[in-house]
């Protein structure tokens, strides 16, 4: 089993509810936003609870992984990036992009700007991964002839992704929006 | 202020006896939404225990200030820490000792009645689920029929009245819980009857159980006759005790009928449905006292908490006993079906012996509702 990049690992083994969720909860308040937090958990309970209180917090539950009697949950947190005006000009609509990857080519590239926790759980076939905040030093694994399509969850980490590329010199960039939340076509998961 | 644990048994007296309380359910939604305790004079809130981390000041004026409140999740972690802020800030309340995990395992004996040559029938109400499973006892002898899977509660029950079991049925393959009856037989070496016709695929020694079947429990004449009744599942058999009580299995209940569809063959199994309840019931005498396996709603307990009814009365009351029309009796039984329950076919599973999960992993298979009839 792979293990998945996070900022933070939380221990909740052999607690019972509530306890799981209360330190996720404190631990949350310690991250950054955007941050990624590992719970690992026995409480068989946990999963739906976490998940639960991820979507009345407002964080995002990306997902659980179960390794024998351990889960493993994935966590980020919120970041109000949903409210921040995007500035790279040239955006693709979910559609338009599923609709484009029905005849595949050698000269696209869907870069996933998400964090590895969120990109091992749900991405587009093929798309790479280069979270946002490792671009700058990656920069090279990127081919400059292809046309590169920029994801994210809901545009706005893809759209500095977007800037960024274009300052270094490429001229293809195309961001996706909204990106992943919306998603419908095909996906790659664990 | 303090906090105070209910047991489930009080809950359950509450229930029985339609007192008013207001339950604090703190599990999440989907979770009380699927299933809860039920009370005739109940009230309910429900909020996450998650969303009260940072203080129940929000909920109080919610909250009454002339009923008692219950507190209650799934094993009662949460329902402590709850009651404990409800506590600080002045509230006098209790939490359910065990959560919604004791509540589901909490059995109610209940006395049914006499038998004619000095014996009894005992109900094993399984108020949380909806389950009913019977003690019949005769001059120091027991058979149990339908048991859940708390065997120690019959086996106690059992020697605290003084009776040796020696004969143990389950009526059809259940689907939504699992049986205790071949742990009880092989604790007590009784003999463990199924019908055969259930247990094609089971991986373990059985007695079959025919139509016309007679077992004597003590030296006394109380018969068990069981009575072919298919349509639940094929071979779904009912009994008739003492020619005073109808062990009516999961064919025919209260204020509903059996759902032919949890083993995977509806629309085959209706005709014998039909069968069963409007013919071979029909030759039955009216008198007939009808104990079934499952109740649905709180209103089919009656005032002692016990659960029946005469058969006469079901066959002027009960809805699905009185479809004339054989199209319309089949769009019931087929159509529009609540869900099934929880995990039923690894119960089934289960009470074939094929697979053999921990008593945890038991209790999960077995939260929700048990779901068994149309109405």
């Amino acid at each position: 089993m792979e293990s998945l990049k996070t900022d933070l690992v939380l221990d909740a083994k052999g607690l019972a509810c509530p306890m799981p969720i209360v330190k996720t909860k404190k631990a949350m308040t310690n991250l950054d936003a955007g941050q990624v937090l590992e719970v690992q958990a026995t409480d068989k309970g946990s999963k739906a609870d976490i998940k639960a209180w991820a979507e009345s917090s407002g964080h995002q539950y990306l997902g659980t992984i179960e390794e024998g009697d351990v889960l493993k949950h994935y966590l980020r947190k919120s970041s109000g990036e949903e409210n921040l005006e995007r500035k790279h000009q040239t955006i693709i609509s979910n559609e338009e992009l599923q609709k484009k990857l029905e005849n595949p080519s050698d000269t696209i590239t869907i870069l996933d700007v998400r964090e590895n926790a969120e990109f091992v759980f749900n991405h587009i076939p093929n798309a790479v991964s280069i979270p946002l905040g490792e671009l700058e030093n990656r920069i090279n694994e990127l081919n400059r002839e292809c046309e590169i399509f920029v994801v994210c969850r809901t545009g706005t980490r893809s759209d500095f992704a977007a800037q960024k590329l274009t300052e270094k010199g490429f001229t293809n960039v195309i961001n996706v929006v909204p990106g992943m939340s919306e998603w419908t076509g095909k996906f790659e998961t664990l | 202020m303090t906090i105070t644990a209910m047991t489930s048994k009080e809950v359950t007296q509450k229930v029985i006896n339609k007192e008013p309380l207001f339950i604090l359910d703190v599990r999440n939604e989907s979770d009380f939404q699927d299933w809860k305790i039920e009370g005739g004079n109940f009230e309910y809130l429900n909020i996450p225990y998650f969303e009260l981390l940072d203080g129940v000041e929000e909920i109080m004026d919610r909250l009454p200030t002339d009923k008692d409140i219950l507190v209650v999740c799934a094993k009662e972690g949460s329902s402590i820490m709850i009651a404990d802020m409800l506590s600080e800030v002045g509230l006098n309340v209790s939490y359910l000792s065990g959560g919604m995990k004791v509540w589901s395992e909490h059995l109610e004996p209940v006395k049914v009645g006499d038998l004619r040559d000095g014996g009894e029938i005992y109900q094993f109400v399984r108020i949380g689920k909806g389950c009913l499973s019977y003690m019949v006892v005769s001059n120091g002898e027991a058979a149990i029929i339908d048991s859940t899977r708390m065997t120690d509660i019959y086996l106690d029950f059992a020697e605290s009245i003084g009776a040796k079991i020696t004969h143990v049925f389950d009526t059809h393959l259940h689907a939504d819980h699992i049986s205790g009856g071949r742990v009880i037989a092989e604790k007590t070496n009784a003999t463990y009857w199924l019908p055969p016709k259930d247990a094609t695929e089971v991986l373990f020694e059985y007695e079959p159980l025919e139509g016309g079947n007679d077992v004597t429990i003590g030296h006394t004449k109380i018969n068990i006759h069981a009575l072919y009744s298919p349509g639940h599942t094929i071979g779904s058999t009912s009994f008739v005790v003492d020619e005073m009580y109808l062990l009516s299995g999961d064919i025919l209940f209260i204020d509903s009928i059996g759902r032919p569809d949890l083993a995977g063959l509806a629309q085959d199994w209706v005709a014998d449905l039909r069968e069963s309840l409007y013919k071979r019931y029909r030759e039955l005498s009216e008198d007939l006292i009808v104990l079934p396996a499952h109740f649905m709603i709180m209103d089919e307990l009656n005032e002692n908490g016990s659960v029946s009814e005469k058969l006469g009365t079901l066959f002027s009351r009960n809805h699905g006993l009185n479809i004339d029309d054989e199209n319309e009796f089949r769009k019931l039984v087929t159509e529009n079906l609540p869900p099934q329950p929880n995990a039923y076919q690894e119960i089934r599973e289960t009470n074939m012996g094929k697979i053999n999960p921990d008593t945890e992993k038991q209790r999960e298979m077995e939260i929700g509702p048990n779901r068994c009839a149309v109405r």
